[in-house]
Formats: C-alpha cells, sequence, structure tokens
C-alpha cells in the first residue's frame, strides 16, 4: 500500500468524520430556526372552530370517564357531565361545578379533552390543584378514579 | 417552568428522518474507520468488515426503532453523536488491538469486548425506552436511588468483593466479572439529587443572610452539601480516587446552583473544594505526585511511579500533528493504558489534531442537547435531572482530556463511549436513554385544551385563558 493511498484514506476519514459533525450541526440549526410555527401563534381562528364542529358529537368510548363528580366536602354528590367540556371548576358563578369551600379560588382549574386524554389545568389558584399528593404546575392527564384535590373538595372522573 | 416552546413561538417537529440521515453518516464514520484501521495495519481492507459492519448497523437500528416507537418527539442528534464516538471508539480499540497482538501482549481482544458491552448497552438503553414511559416517575425514587448510589460507592471496600486496580479502589468482582459500581452511582446519585432539590429548592434559595456581595446560606441549610463534600472526600481519601471525587462534588454543585440560581452555593462549594484539594495535597502522596508530574513532566519521565505515560502521550499527540501519521503509523503502545484512560492520545497521534477537535466538538454537542433538553422540559425534575447529566459529561470529559493533554493535573477517569471500559459504556448509553426520555417529554407539543370561553354573552367577566 503506498503512502498516497494511506494519505488519501486518511484525508477520506477526517472528512467523513467532519462531515458528519457538520451535518449534526446544522440538523441542530434546522431543528432552531426551521421549526413549524404552531396555528395559535399565527393568530389562528378558524382551528378552534373546526375542532369544535368535528368533536361535538363525539360518542363517549366504552370504559371512558361520562362526568367529574365530587367525592368529598360540603358538596359532595355533585357532578358535571364531560359533555360539556371544558369544565370550570371553582367558586365563581361561571362554573360548571359551584364549590362553596372557602380554600377554592372563583376560577380554581378546568377540565379539558386533547383526543381521548383527560386534562386537569390549574389556573393560577391560591391554593393550588393536586393530583394525588403532587401539586400540578401543568396540564396533567387524570384517568377514571384519579383524586383531583381543589381546596378541601376531592374530585374524580367516574364512568 | 412555563411551556417554552409554544412562548417562543413554534413546536418542535419529530425530526426521525434527521436522525435517520445522521445515524447513517454516524455508521459510516465507524465502518469507515474500521475498514480504515484494516487498510492501515494490515494493508487490506479486514475480512470480517461485513460482519462487523453488519452487527454495529443492526444496534445502531434497533436503537433508531426504538426511538421511532416510543420516543417520536426525542432529540434528534444525541444518538447519532453517541453512535459516531462509539463507533469511532470500536475501530480505535482494534487498531490497538492489532499492535498488542503482534507485540505479544497477552490482552489483545478489547474490541470484541467493548462490542458486547456496547451490545448490552444498547438492550439497557431498548429496555430503559420502553420500562420508562415518563421520567417523572423516577421522582418516587428519590431517596431509595440516593442510597443504592450510595451503597454502589462503598462496595469497593468491602473485603471480598472490592479490589484494588492500578492503585484506585474503584472496582468489584462477582463471579468472575469485574464491574466498576461508581460509573452506576454517578447516574443513581443525579436522580436522587433532582429528585431532592426539586422539593427543597425553596428553602436552599431564600433563606440566608448578605454577607458583603455574596447570599450566603443558611447553617442548617448546609447538611446536604456537607454530606456530599464528605462522600466526595471520602472517594478521594479511602479510594484515592482523584477523578470520581471530583466528579460527583462539581456534579452536586452545579445541580446546586442549578436549582437555587444562587452564586453563594457555588462560593461555599469553590471554597470547600479548594480546602479539601490542598489538604488532599497535603496529606496524599498520590495526589502529590499527580500535581508534580503536571507541573515537570519531563522530570519524572523515567522514574516509577513517573510521568513516562503523560510524556508519551505528549510526544505522540505532538509527532501526531495537524492531520495525523494515519491509522497504523503511529506508536500508541508505547503509551500505558491506552486503550481506556489515554485513548485521545492515541487518536491524537494517528488521526491528528483535526479528528480530536471532531470528537471534542461532539463531546460539546451532547452537552448543549442535553442542556436544550433541560432548557424546554416543562417540569422541574425533567430540567434538573437533563442538567445533572449534562454535567456529568462535561465534568467527566474536561477532567480526563485536560489530563492527557496536560491543562489539568492526570485523574483517571474513562472518556465516555471511546474508552475500553463496560461499566461505563453501559452506563452512558443509559444516561443517554434518559436523555432522549426527557427530551420526548419536553419536546412533545403541548396538549391543545381549549381556552375558556363561555360565548361572547358574558365576555365582560369571562376572560380568555391562556395556557401558562
Amino acid at each position: 500500500m503506498s503512502e498516497l493511498t494511506l494519505f488519501l484514506i486518511r484525508m477520506a476519514f477526517l472528512a467523513i468524520l467532519w462531515i458528519f459533525v457538520l451535518s449534526a450541526i446544522s440538523v441542530i440549526r434546522s431543528d432552531m430556526f426551521g421549526a413549524r410555527v404552531p396555528e395559535t401563534a399565527r393568530g389562528g381562528a378558524p382551528a378552534p372552530a373546526g375542532r369544535k364542529a368535528s368533536g361535538k358529537p363525539r360518542k363517549p368510548r366504552r370504559g371512558a370517564p361520562t362526568h367529574l363528580l365530587v367525592v368529598e366536602g360540603a358538596e359532595a354528590g355533585a357532578r358535571a357531565e364531560l359533555a360539556d367540556a371544558p369544565l370550570l371548576i371553582g367558586r365563581g358563578s361561571d362554573a360548571a361545578i359551584k364549590l362553596d369551600d372557602d380554600y377554592v379560588s372563583t376560577r380554581h382549574a378546568r377540565v379539558a379533552a386533547s383526543g381521548d386524554e383527560w386534562f386537569v389545568e390549574d389556573l393560577g389558584s391560591t391554593n393550588g390543584t393536586y393530583v394525588g399528593p403532587v401539586r400540578i404546575t401543568q396540564p396533567t392527564t387524570i384517568g377514571l378514579g384519579v383524586q383531583v384535590r381543589v381546596g378541601k373538595t376531592i374530585l374524580e372522573l367516574r364512568k | 417552568m412555563s411551556q417554552n416552546g409554544t412562548l417562543m413561538g413554534f413546536v418542535h417537529r419529530r425530526r426521525r428522518g434527521a436522525e435517520l440521515f445522521l445515524l447513517v453518516l454516524a455508521l459510516a464514520v465507524g465502518i469507515g474507520a474500521y475498514a480504515a484501521v484494516g487498510l492501515g495495519v494490515e494493508g487490506s481492507v479486514p475480512a470480517d468488515l461485513v460482519a462487523y459492519g453488519g452487527w454495529l448497523t443492526a444496534l445502531i437500528v434497533a436503537s433508531h426503532v426504538t426511538v421511532r416507537l416510543v420516543a417520536p418527539y426525542a432529540d434528534p442528534v444525541l444518538l447519532p453523536l453517541v453512535a459516531a464516538l462509539n463507533g469511532l471508539g470500536l475501530a480505535v480499540l482494534h487498531r490497538l488491538d492489532l499492535t498488542y497482538e503482534a507485540i505479544g501482549n497477552d490482552q489483545h481482544t478489547f474490541a470484541r469486548q467493548q462490542l458486547i458491552w456496547m451490545t448490552l448497552g444498547v438492550v439497557l438503553f431498548v429496555a430503559t425506552m420502553f420500562l420508562l414511559r415518563d421520567h417523572r416517575s423516577l421522582q418516587r425514587l428519590t431517596y431509595t436511588s440516593g442510597l443504592a448510589g450510595i451503597v454502589l460507592l462503598v462496595l469497593p471496600f468491602l473485603p471480598v468483593i472490592g479490589s484494588a486496580k492500578n492503585g484506585a479502589k474503584i472496582w468489584i468482582y462477582i463471579a468472575g466479572f469485574s464491574f466498576q459500581p461508581g460509573e452506576v452511582a454517578k447516574v443513581l446519585l443525579v436522580i436522587a439529587f433532582s429528585g431532592y432539590l426539586v422539593l427543597h429548592r425553596d428553602a436552599l434559595a431564600l433563606a440566608g443572610r448578605r454577607v458583603v456581595f455574596v447570599d450566603l446560606p443558611r447553617g442548617r441549610d448546609l447538611g446536604p452539601i456537607l454530606a456530599m463534600f464528605g462522600i466526595s472526600m471520602m472517594i478521594l481519601v479511602l479510594q484515592n480516587d482523584l477523578g470520581s471525587s471530583l466528579l460527583f462534588f462539581g456534579l452536586f454543585l452545579v445541580m446546586l446552583y442549578v436549582a437555587t440560581e444562587r452564586p453563594g452555593w457555588l462560593v461555599v462549594g469553590g471554597l470547600l473544594f479548594a480546602a479539601g484539594a490542598l489538604a488532599a495535597y497535603t496529606f496524599v502522596g498520590n495526589v502529590q505526585n499527580r500535581f508534580n508530574f503536571w507541573l515537570h513532566p519531563l522530570d519524572y519521565y523515567d522514574q516509577t511511579p513517573g510521568s513516562g505515560q503523560l510524556v508519551e502521550a505528549m510526544f505522540g499527540m505532538g509527532w501526531g500533528g495537524l492531520i495525523g501519521r494515519g491509522l497504523g503509523n503511529g506508536f500508541p503502545e508505547r503509551v500505558p493504558f491506552a486503550y481506556s484512560d489515554f485513548i485521545l492520545s492515541t487518536i491524537g497521534e494517528e488521526l491528528g489534531l483535526t479528528a480530536v477537535m471532531a470528537i471534542v466538538l461532539c463531546y460539546g454537542l451532547i452537552v448543549e442537547r442535553a442542556l436544550r433538553i433541560a432548557l424546554i422540559s416543562r417540569d422541574g425534575f425533567g430540567k434538573l435531572m437533563a442538567v445533572g447529566l449534562a454535567a456529568i459529561f462535561a465534568l467527566q470529559v474536561f477532567v480526563v482530556i485536560g489530563g492527557v493533554t496536560g491543562l489539568i493535573p492526570l485523574t483517571g477517569l474513562t472518556t465516555p463511549f471511546l474508552s475500553y471500559g463496560g461499566s461505563s459504556l453501559v452506563a452512558n448509553w443509559v444516561v443517554i436513554a434518559l436523555l432522549l426520555r426527557i427530551s420526548d417529554q419536553a419536546r412533545r407539543p403541548a396538549p391543545r385544551l381549549d381556552p375558556v370561553d363561555d360565548g361572547a354573552a358574558d365576555s365582560e367577566h369571562t376572560q380568555v385563558v391562556k395556557l401558562r
């Protein structure tokens, strides 16, 4: 094997190595600047309208939760149908489940669907919303029977 | 902890195609290096190139398919970077094996063993991706993993299974297998620190008093930092392992600083570390030697213990120059442990500064991706964990490359993914799996919840609530 061939092999390998590194950097670059802008950020009024139209006659699947039930607290037994989602929980008059609980904020939390999953989201309440023992900081999935605590009240999704 | 992705005005795409493209290039690096080794050392393309390349490709395809299946939104660059480094490391180990075989060294199957370890690493990577669907479930294991980490660190002291190798007491032997528990412990400790700090960061961040310009933490909050300092010092003094001690304490300090945003912790930690380093320098002979070898390498060239290894590595890298001597045309066998701690000197000698820069850049990109994952992650635990894993990589690479090139005193740590070493390779593959899991959660578009809007009728007191 001649000296020249070995030199060319070495240069070819170094070239491949650097092509790899530079491609990785260019992927990172396109990841930063070439990303898709979501419809909401573009001022997408049509998107929610379209979703609402298609989402309204949705039939609950078997085994899917149908209502939200207050299982503990002053209003125990109160319920709201999930068909009316998104549901607002709080002391305010516009809440789907109106709670008479001093530790609940006027607009405390809300329950909404995304696809087949149900989410609970805290709306900046004073005392926070808890899923199990954890205070939530972002929309959190809840399944059937997961206890959501707002103030002194505990809510659950039920079939 | 807001949804930064949407705040910055875009949602992340899946980018699995880009990942596949980069993986093909990474395979070209790994298999190309293997072919170049054969051509350079033996003068012909290795006979088992197809089998070797096929095996490597199968491993990479398996990991890529796993990511496609269970983490479709994960970061597209991490896996290719790791695949390229691992492939290059295997090829360089193969090159060393050929020379060790030629000069009659007993150990000349490093590449084969490393390939087996890589297979195990990929299997664990796939298992982690499939079993751990949400990294937040690790938060439950905060104290368990902390305890497990400390137990693993103590294992090498136990009389039967613990063992010293090359002066450092960091190995255990069970049923014929040797294992470095510290490599697993560092991952467990990152989980433990993240879980602990995400709960206690308010107390650590807000309480305290201001002295001159520095916010000093409260005395009672010093408990964990002192405990961690004690553990690091224990590793240093009892295990004689400067590198790991630096790694663990540095890791804790970085995470503490990131969690609390208080430079006061860095001051306290820095002072503690300086005091510890001074004490180690004064009382531990090994550390003193390391410093002398670093400052005056040529004075101790032919002594034992001496700086022969470091000096030979420097000679090698100097001879390699900008583009290296070519694979097979150097003398890496002159450097003891060229297959583990000093693998970078082999690369520097045979592929030159050009390749070393590319490798350092690859590590830089891994750390950058990990920190980016921390930035866009939506939960505090994930943020801290990504920062901790990034800090492990950054510290480890800095300590080992700095040591080999003579920037800082030499301490024994493995070069992630390049060096021969099963425990390190397997642990690092799991680290990458954890990072990909966090990034999948972070880059996944936020659930679309319809804004609260009860119609235009009572819009006066009904504000549209935006996702925050």
